[in-house]
């Protein structure tokens, strides 16, 4: 008998907790087959942030910090710092990074700390219940945004891999999405070449995943993967915004 | 052990952190510890270890955050307004058991407040400071040689019960030059042996390891196994030092710079035939309420001598009870003691007298205050044509 497909030995069997149709729980299966083919699983240490992956410290088998919400790439550069051979991941929501943690992340890229950082862009607040993130797309309605997001009032959703692309200390930069097998398969590629950056010791890498949250987009799973297809990508284009770890 | 040398109080502490074993500093300059960040900036990568300016002290306590988490002795070091904002990080390590040691060279508060050298951040050291039912050991050093030698003992005492620990000094002790010697040889710290908690990179087959700070169901039974530690700590950790508090009549109670003006009262009294002594805690929390207890059955009248409007005197209430009258001679937002004064609020202490004392109401007799709107500077306004 062969096995075609098993759980990642960067995983445990820890059953998820994520909405059915959610990104998370795909995110986190690309990242374990990368801990897995690229054998770092003994050397990654992770950081889990406050959001809905705040138990995503349960899901991988290495050793996991979990702390304060959007402070998580400021913790990677504490471990990063201290243990220089561990592989260090800061695993964030849009809330978490592009929010609250808005200058913890610009800095990590500035000094371009050797760290992977995986965001997760699902425009909304998901573990609060649906509140407005600073990635909510124009009119897209949030329970802080009743009548949709008013740029005149809110302002306008927030690009994060084109901000951080200015920044000379941010090496790699791609946004993916995981809404089609295609564009799985091709985040599993970014996710991997973001760690093997770190490995490489190329300096900071990071993936941005354009995620579904069914639950407070209040949508089903096949809403919900239209919204990414036709809401969320003219708002934020698939692609990769810089990589510089060739050279 | 060195020989005696003149140094700076937060050169001394540096260099007594790296002699420690402090392997992880992160900081974000603001006066008046700024030689802490750059002491470090220039000797830690030569020690073997890391130093990161942050781009905030959120930042760098998150940062200390992560170095804990892997058995660093890690640390961090500020002055009052950047340690208001260290608090969220303080309350997460408390949370998640992590041992790392917190400096804070106190100016004067609140807000922006001043650069010079004050203890109004007693209330925040000692009472936890961040959300939540947590502790820090906080030991307060009165003398650049403590200052040199607290890192030390901060960093021992944290490891021993996996927790914070602050060192709560004073503008004035950070920027003062004086002989000072450290009394250990300098710790090589890879060669301490390692955590069983520590997340690391060789895991040799053992079961993974967590350091969270959310606990959800378990957070009852969380806090209350912490508790113990602390009652544990209450009992055997407190620290103090006395001075000619064997028959005295008025007990001077100071800790940090204060107390330096306490000794200086003590000595004047002596020489004037008055019966003063000083107790001087140590460690503010845990308070050294026991003895301090002891000693008030014994005295006529107990004063508190701080540079805040009235947060050390709480503790020493706490701990004294009726036994004895307490008294307070306040220099608060960074006023600085003075022994002669010290004495005489004693002799007020000791006579029935309010000559020096400070009491909060007895401060606001006679003064009456309010702040009124008033419809003749025009109304408030609507905001037509804003968001
Ligand atoms: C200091 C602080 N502020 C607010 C919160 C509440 N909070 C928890 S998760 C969250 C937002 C999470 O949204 P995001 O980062 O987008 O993650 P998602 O749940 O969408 O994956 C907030 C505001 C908190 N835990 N801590
Ligand atoms: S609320 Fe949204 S982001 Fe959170 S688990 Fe559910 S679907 Fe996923
Ligand atoms: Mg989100």
């Amino acid at each position: 008998m062969t096995i075609l497909a098993q759980r990642p030995k960067s995983m445990t069997d820890k059953p998820m907790h994520y909405c059915p149709g959610c990104g998370h729980g795909i995110v986190h299966r690309l990242m374990g087959e990368a801990f897995d083919e690229l054998k770092i699983g003994e050397r990654v240490i992770g950081v889990a942030p406050v959001g809905c992956a705040v138990f995503a410290d349960d899901y991988f088998a290495c050793d996991m910090v979990q702390g304060a919400h959007g402070r998580g790439p400021a913790i990677a550069t504490g471990i990063k710092r201290s243990k220089p051979n561990a592989i260090v991941f800061s695993y964030q929501g849009d809330g978490d990074l592009a929010s609250i943690g808005m200058a913890e992340i610009v800095h990590a890229a500035v000094r371009s700390e050797n760290i992977t950082v995986i965001f997760i862009n699902n425009a909304i607040y998901g573990m609060t219940g649906g509140q407005m993130a600073p990635t909510t797309l124009v009119g897209q309605v949030a329970t802080t945004a009743p009548k949709g997001r008013d740029p005149k009032l809110q302002g306008w959703p927030i690009n994060m891999c084109e901000m951080l692309a200015q920044i000379t200390g941010a090496k790699y930069l791609e946004r993916v999405a995981v809404d089609t097998p295609q564009h799985v398969m091709a985040a599993k590629k970014a996710i991997k070449k973001a760690f093997e950056n770190q490995v490489k010791g190329v300096g900071f890498s990071m993936v941005e995943v354009i995620s579904q949250c069914p639950t407070n987009w209040h949508a089903n799973v096949e809403q919900a993967l239209e919204f990414v297809r036709t809401k969320m990508m003219p708002q934020y284009p698939l692609g990769v915004f810089k990589d510089e770890g060739a050279n | 052990m060195t020989q005696k040398t003149l140094r700076k109080g937060n050169e001394a502490l540096a260099e007594g952190a790296i002699r420690a074993g402090a392997r992880f500093f992160a900081g974000y300059p603001i006066t008046p510890q700024n030689e802490v960040p750059e002491f470090m900036s220039a000797y830690m990568a030569d020690a073997g270890g890391a130093f990161v300016q942050a781009e905030s002290e959120i930042a760098a306590i998150n940062m200390v955050y992560g170095a804990a988490s892997t058995g660093t002795r890690s640390m961090t070091s500020s002055s009052s307004p950047g340690v208001s904002l260290k608090q969220e990080g303080i309350t997460y390590l408390a949370s998640a058991d992590l041992p790392c040691l917190i400096v804070n060279v106190m100016r004067g508060g609140p807000g922006l407040g001043s650069i010079g050298g004050a203890q109004g951040d007693y209330f925040q050291a000692t009472r936890g400071g961040g959300n939540g039912d947590y502790h820090v050991i906080v030991l307060a050093p009165n003398s650049v040689e403590e200052l040199g030698n607290f890192p030390k003992l901060g960093f021992e005492l944290a490891e021993k019960y996996r927790m914070p620990c602050m060192i709560l000094a004073d503008g004035i002790l950070g920027q003062m030059m004086e002989s000072m010697a450290f009394n250990f040889d300098p710790i090589d710290p890879n060669k301490l042996g390692k955590f069983d908690w520590a997340v690391d990179i060789e895991k040799n087959g053992r079961p993974k390891r967590k350091v969270f700070s959310y606990k959800g169901d378990n957070l009852i039974a969380d806090v209350t196994e912490r508790a113990k530690r602390y009652g544990l700590i209450e009992k055997t950790e407190a620290r103090f030092e006395e001075r000619n508090t064997e028959d005295c009549d008025v007990l001077l109670v100071a800790y940090g710079l204060s107390s330096r003006a306490c000794l200086e009262a003590v000595n004047h009294a002596a020489e004037k035939g008055l019966k003063v002594g000083l107790f001087r805690p140590i460690t503010l929390w845990p308070f050294p309420s026991k003895r301090l207890l002891e000693l008030a059955g014994k005295v006529k009248a107990i004063l508190a001598v701080e540079q805040s409007l009235g947060q050390m005197v709480q503790d020493v209430k706490l701990a004294v009870g009726d036994k004895t009258p307490v008294y307070l001679k306040a220099y608060p937002a960074g006023g600085q003691p003075e022994g002669e004064a010290i004495l005489q609020a004693a002799q007020s202490a000791l006579s029935g007298k309010t000559e020096g004392l400070f009491d909060l109401q007895r401060h606001a007799e006679g003064f009456t205050y309010e702040c009124k709107r008033d419809l003749s500077l025009g109304v408030q306004g609507d905001r037509k044509g804003g968001k």
